[in-house]
């Protein structure tokens, strides 16, 4: 059987990609405002990337060109899978290089090569909810957001300076966008939250199980929480080169060696390596799906 | 000292708090249309009916009655934790006292709650994060004032949290891990954190041994001559009030039947409610 009668384009039915579509409408005009929607069941279970997903499937059109990364790998499992969800649905040509890409859902990193105008980066959100942590009711946390009663998420990176001396946030540190919205920006590390920063492209981010869409708009301010005394900083780098292509001042994975029990350090988003080792050899440093 | 009470620190005028539909029945108002606080036509239940009374600077109200007779209702309201039916607030440190702080806008009284008011629950769960360390919990009344400057924080968390006899090394562990009274210990420092010109007492000794409610009374006693802050005190427990509060207004059934100088209220009340709550005390 033909896989176009099976499914429409993209998946979805026209009906469900325009109510996604007035979500991110929505949540655009409300810089980092978290929009309810009806998230739909999705061939993938919940928690797996489905609400970039269905971003994703919503917007997408018959001249994108999709990227989709799982914490700075083209080739995992699930990035795979969802690339292949896309592709098999709408037809459209895949790409690891960022550069190239219209569309580029991400779990959990921002690539290393700055987003250009006209790109949209979705994002996989597990919790949308920066005060969830401290305040577990949904209808007390809309109410703190609309009367932009933040103490809450202070409060949680408070705690980590009195417990282990300073802000000990692995990844999903809080920022506040366009002065007026704590936001989540899911579990990117500390290092990509500056990215998001006057930020070209835009940024959508989406939670499946949780229900939620919110966006960055191109431009907008987004300055991660501090102290005046403890400064938002990122993971410290220092020292650290990457073994393939020789980066510094990007963000790495550690490996250890087994034989030797040393540590070394390899860029964390894959096709930035990629590319940067094939310039290096001379070959073209666009990378293909 | 007359002349130092002549400021009142919170007006309380016409507060009214029901908890049903009210029926033509008892809407009227008037005292036999309910049996009790309870109107049997439409169910509805009258937690404060018309209070009013003043709070003066540096003074320390009493509030008494029985179970249900709206004494914590009374402070519910006052630190928004409850939405009043009808009435109006006046606090002499928000603009003037000139505004009604139950009409003001949401963010308003986020500002009144986290800056002007302190409020000890009588159970801790409320009024503190167990998960979180004392000192967060001293620093959360802070950071909702606006500070963000960690070790300026930390700084008088520690102070307060010293000033209530936690001892040091135990001020980064989480309030969960405490006794009831160190409990009650660390909301009174939490509440006092940016010294509020008015602190709501809910029955800070009940349910503590002793030793320990002295050690507490004393304390609140201490805090109240050195900071001169206003408290309005609510207890069933004449002991407690008697040691603490100037004067006192005595409470039944969401009404003030009695008010008046403490010392009279005990030795000489007026009321016949009054005259069975001085009697039953042991």
């Amino acid at each position: 059987m033909n896989r176009e009668r099976l499914y429409n384009f993209a998946f979805f039915d026209e009906g469900s990609k325009r109510e996604v579509r007035r979500a991110i409408l929505k949540a655009v005009a409300i810089p980092g405002y978290q929009v309810p929607f009806a998230s739909r069941e999705m061939p993938i279970a919940r928690g797996w990337g489905t609400g970039g997903l269905q971003i994703t499937l919503s917007l997408v059109g018959k001249e994108d060109v999709i990227k989709v990364i799982d914490q700075g790998a083209d080739e995992s499992v699930n990035a795979v899978s969802i690339k292949r969800l896309v592709v098999g649905t709408t037809g459209i040509r895949t790409t690891d290089d960022a550069r190239e890409a219209t569309i580029i859902q991400s779990r959990h990193r921002i690539p290393e090569f700055p987003l250009a105008r006209g790109q949209i980066l979705v994002l996989q959100v597990p919790m949308p909810e920066p005060l969830r942590f401290v305040e577990s009711s949904e209808y007390a946390t809309k109410r703190l957001h609309a009367e932009k009663e933040y103490s809450g998420a202070y409060l949680a990176l408070f705690e980590e300076i009195m417990k282990y001396g300073r802000v000990a946030t692995g990844a999903d540190h809080p920022v506040l966008v366009h002065d007026r919205y704590v936001m989540a920006p899911s579990p990117i590390p500390r290092f990509d939250n500056p990215k998001m920063m006057r930020c070209e492209a835009l940024i959508l981010l989406g939670a499946g199980r949780e229900k939620k869409i919110y966006a960055v708009p191109p431009f907008t301010k987004v300055a991660s929480l501090d102290f005046e005394d403890h400064p938002f900083e990122v993971e410290s780098l220092e020292g650290r080169r990457c073994r393939r292509c020789g980066a510094r001042e990007v963000f790495m994975d550690e490996i250890i060696d087994d034989a030797s029990g040393g540590a070394e350090y390899q860029c964390n988003d894959a096709s930035y390596c990629a590319s940067r080792t094939r310039a290096r050899a001379g070959a073209p440093a666009s990378g293909g799906g | 000292m007359a002349a130092e009470y002549d400021v009142s620190a919170l007006r309380v005028e016409g507060l009214w708090k029901w908890f049903g539909p009210r029926c033509p029945r008892c809407s009227t108002g008037r005292e036999e249309a309910l049996e009790r606080n309870y109107c049997p036509d439409c169910g509805t239940v009258y937690a404060l009916r018309d209070l009013s009374f003043r709070l003066f600077e540096g003074e320390v109200l009493g509030v008494v009655g029985e179970s249900g007779s709206g004494k914590s209702t009374i402070l519910n309201c006052l630190y928004y934790d409850m939405e009043p039916s009808a009435g109006a607030a006046y606090l002499s440190s928000f603009e003037g006292g000139e505004s009604d702080v139950f009409s003001v806008s949401a963010q308003a009284k986020r500002t009144v709650r986290n800056t002007l008011l302190g409020k000890v629950y009588q159970n801790a769960l409320l009024g503190l994060k167990m998960g979180f360390s004392s000192i967060s919990n001293v620093a959360e009344k802070l950071i909702a004032s606006g500070d963000r400057n960690a070790s300026r924080m930390e700084a008088r968390a520690v102070e307060l949290l010293g000033h209530v006899n936690i001892p040091p090394y135990r001020m980064r562990e989480n309030p969960e891990f405490f006794s009831g009274g160190m409990q009650q210990r660390v909301q009174i420092a939490k509440a006092l954190s940016n010294n509020p010109p008015v602190l709501l007492l809910d029955e800070v000794t009940t349910g503590l041994d002793l030793s320990v409610q002295a050690k507490v009374l004393d304390l609140v006693k201490q805090i109240q001559r050195e900071l001169g802050i206003s408290m309005l005190l609510v207890s069933h427990d004449l002991g407690v009030v008697r040691m603490l509060a100037d004067r006192t207004v005595v409470m039944l059934n969401g009404k003030v039947v009695e008010a008046g100088l403490t010392d009279q209220i005990l030795e000489d009340p007026q009321e016949p409610y009054t005259q069975e709550l001085v009697h039953s005390m042991l």
